[in-house]
């Protein structure tokens, strides 16, 4: 039987690359999440990886500039949830950077880092993607439980 | 757009209580920032973060409490949070926060706590 939800759904936005449109990607993120499927804990913890993606794309990859865009793709079929989030800037690699403990951190006035530790922790898997002077993508999956 | 940002200092028993509302995100964190060095600026070394009104927090916001505890404590005060919701408290666990923090229920336990211990040594 073929229902609506057995066919993949494919949503697309594009924002300049500032950071008051973070709240706008939220929202986007959140309304694909709940169509989804996923319980209000994980649509929290989507919101929250996506936010961290985009924020250091806006920061880190573009440097501030607003004359960038940020691409923020989601597919999802009944069992996954698949979100990339993709710039045209400075490549980063996310597996560079070390995951020092929280008091370290703290005594090294540092707080670098800490987009990746908790995109990490709250999807199931993140994957990066890169073609250098070309584009970014970091693919992050979360799977998709239903009742 | 859902959730503005505000966020508002006042002194309450001799502490400063600096209470956010809204998201807290990398283009709203700057501003709890300025709030906490002005603070700072002014002498005032026990701060308690009232999140009661705050909707969201992202590792921008959070680098504001890493940024300044130690300072803080180094000079005989602390940075106490109060009032989290399920989904920031969430926020902070995942990080890490209640083994480095004071994160109280309410702002009167915040007070309290306080009163007991000053400076959380970790």
């Amino acid at each position: 039987m073929a229902g609506p939800l057995c066919h993949e759904r494919r949503f697309l936005l594009t924002v300049p690359s500032s950071t008051e449109n973070l709240v706008l990607i939220r929202e986007f993120v959140t309304a694909v999440g709940q169509q989804a499927g996923l319980d209000e804990v994980d649509v929290g913890r989507l919101e929250l990886a996506v936010d961290e993606a985009c924020a250091n794309v806006m920061e880190h990859a573009y440097g501030h500039d607003d004359t960038k865009e940020v691409v923020v793709r989601a597919t999802f079929d009944l069992e996954m949830l698949h979100i990339v989030v993709e710039d045209t800037g400075l490549g980063f690699d996310p597996g560079s950077v070390p995951e020092e403990r929280l008091e370290c951190l703290i005594a090294s006035r540092k707080s670098g880092g800490l987009g990746m530790r908790l995109i990490k922790s709250l999807m199931d898997e993140v994957r990066y993607e890169f073609v250098p002077g070309q584009k970014n993508e970091l693919h992050m999956l979360k799977r998709i439980h239903r009742a | 757009m859902s959730s503005p940002f505000k966020i508002e200092s006042s002194i309450r028993d001799n502490l400063s209580v600096v209470a956010l509302e809204g998201h807290v995100d990398a283009h709203t964190a700057p501003r709890f920032e300025e709030v906490v060095v002005a603070e700072l600026a002014a002498g005032r070394r026990q701060i308690v973060v009232d999140c009661t009104r705050m909707t969201y927090i992202s590792s921008a916001g959070l680098g504001v409490f890493m940024s300044y505890v130690e300072e803080i404590r180094e000079q005989g005060g602390d940075l106490k949070i109060c009032g989290a919701i399920p989904k920031v408290q969430a926020t902070f666990e995942i990080l890490g926060f209640p083994e480095v923090f004071d994160i109280l229920p309410d702002l009167e336990a915040a007070v309290r706590r306080f009163r007991d211990v000053p400076v959380r040594e970790n």
